[in-house]
């Protein structure tokens, strides 16, 4: 004790002198112009106020997604209309060289409209949102989120960094896992890694968004009803961020004994955004290679699927057997046999859930032209969806299993099968339980 | 009268030097990382909306301290100095 005493009282003497010196230098070297804090006071003062702050992180959220989906809405149908003109081409050129009928079937019907899907889709909101989160990011309002947050993840015994590798889970999950080495407490750093899958990544953001403007706000006027849409999933992010802590304190009592570590938070000066930069980097850092993910994906998953809807075992196709299969599960969870399906084979990656959902219904059903979102909506309600459905839907892309991908980083930076199953096993117990309690409410 | 209080109770707006940091172990050296050792200015800016944790202006740049810590370091607050003196 009287060592460790010495050995701080020296130490502390090291540091002072130190602090001083690198002080003096400082001020003989520099000048202080005391501006630009007024105004970042009077910013923090609102965003970080007891009243506005709370409300007004909602808001921010929900107005990033309502111009996602406003903006999102006339390039998603310029490009399908141009992706299903070529589709038109394609077909023409199958017949003219008297292309047998499985061979179109799987690479137009299966690979090319998944592609398609996916890129039109899909390319449009990552366009819009990404270089917005960016924004914020380089403003400096992270931060203050943070601050404003801290004290429930303290009180549910999580490290504060925790809201860093969150918003890194936004981006993608498997980067939000290995974002957790900054924790270094392993107790907080696991807790970091189990439920950094609640957050929705970049994958799962489109459905969340197709689905909430499909069957959230339907019979408003169209100006409300994306409003409406935007907060729908604006309130699924603070669902998930909700859950995160919920588990993260369940943890911290069961299987993570522990109380949470000291923390300090820097709240930087705001900066002016570099507007292009931003533009640049978030559209090939992010939007690039998110689509070029999903793309290698959804082709050979479209081709899996056309094979396993076109193989008949009996009198019906493979497909309709798996979906019959899941289809008792699904229903109970306020969904279907070929949601779950969809959930199941898109673990490689959540881009390819809806596309998988698509292909499946349309092998079942009718070929139809999906050239439109209520071309789609229109596929969904000949199914039996309903608004619950889109909603259970919307709760399970939340709450189920982490991809392929980041189920095998998890692997890597626990270094324990046992935790990775763990991750995987939570959320989709989590899901289910919701998701049939929803529907056992509503039903 | 000499009055020394911890730094969690430092009203916002208020300044004071720093004594004593009553922390150990790595909670100590983060601390000590930022520039907090005894003799340090620091003001109290702003709290969190739930009240923990309080942002401090510290050599020029705004640390956020969760009430934990920031109990274990003792401040005398400016008043009191100016008194003093």
């Amino acid at each position: 004790m009287r060592l460790a005493d010495n050995y701080e009282k020296n130490g502390d003497l090291i540091v002072t002198t130190l602090y001083d010196y690198a002080r003096r230098i400082a001020n003989q070297v520099t000048v202080v112009k005391d501006q630009g804090r007024d105004w970042d006071q009077l910013i923090d003062d609102l965003v970080t106020s007891k009243y506005f702050g709370y409300p007004l992180m909602f808001l921010l959220l929900g107005v990033v997604f309502w111009i996602t989906i406003v903006g999102a809405n006339c390039p998603s149908q310029l490009l399908s209309d141009l992706f299903f003109w070529f589709e038109g081409q394609l077909t023409f050129v199958f017949q003219l060289v008297q292309a047998p009928e499985w061979l179109y079937g799987l690479l137009v019907l299966g690979v090319y409209r998944g592609l398609s899907w996916v890129v039109s889709v899909m390319l449009p909101p990552m366009a819009i949102f990404f270089p917005l989160f960016t924004l914020l990011e380089d403003l400096g309002y992270l931060p203050r989120v943070a601050f404003n947050l801290d004290h429930l993840f303290k009180r549910s015994g999580a490290h504060g960094k925790m809201s860093l590798t969150m918003s890194m889970g936004f981006g993608c999950n498997a980067a939000g896992v290995i974002a957790a080495r900054i924790i270094e407490s392993p107790r907080e750093r696991l807790i970091a890694i189990l439920t950094n899958n609640f957050v929705p990544c970049n994958g799962r953001f489109p459905g969340l968004i197709a689905m909430s403007s499909m069957f959230m706000a339907v019979g408003i006027s169209m100006a409300s009803s994306s409003l409406v849409s935007a907060l729908v999933v604006a309130s699924i992010v603070i669902t998930g961020i909700m859950i995160t802590l919920a588990i993260s304190w369940l943890l911290s009592r069961t299987l993570l004994k522990g109380e949470s570590s000291s923390f300090t938070l820097e709240l930087p000066p705001y900066r002016k955004p570099q507007v292009i930069t931003v533009l640049i980097r978030s559209f090939f850092d992010r939007t690039i290679f998110v689509l070029w993910r999903a793309v290698k994906v959804a082709a050979p998953a479209g081709a899996l699927i056309w094979f396993l809807a076109n193989i008949t075992v009996g009198e019906y196709s493979f497909i309709a057997y798996l979906a019959d299969f899941l289809d008792p599960l699904g229903r109970i969870m306020g969904l279907d046999g070929v949601i779950l399906l969809a959930f199941i084979l898109g673990l490689p990656a959540n881009e390819i859930v809806i596309p998988i959902m698509v292909m499946t219904y349309l092998s079942e059903g009718a070929m139809i032209e999906l050239d439109s979102l209520s071309a789609f909506r229109q596929l969904l309600l000949d199914q039996g969806w309903t608004w619950l459905t889109a909603l259970n839907f919307m709760l399970f892309s939340l709450l189920h299993f982490p991809c392929g991908t980041t189920l095998l980083t998890i692997k890597k930076e626990t270094g324990s099968k046992k935790w990775t199953i763990l991750a995987a096993v939570l959320p989709t117990i989590v899901g289910i339980i919701v998701c049939t309690v929803i529907a056992w409410i509503v039903g | 009268m000499l009055m020394i209080i911890s730094l969690d109770q430092l009203p916002v707006g208020e300044s004071g030097i720093v004594t004593v940091i009553d922390a150990h172990g790595l909670t100590r050296r983060r601390l000590l990382d930022l520039g907090l050792v005894p003799g340090t200015v620091v003001k109290t800016i702003r709290k969190s909306p739930a009240g923990d944790p309080i942002a401090y202006l510290i050599r020029g740049s705004i640390v956020a301290l969760r009430v934990n810590d920031s109990k274990q370091i003792s401040i005398k607050p400016f008043s009191e100095v100016a008194i003093n003196e």
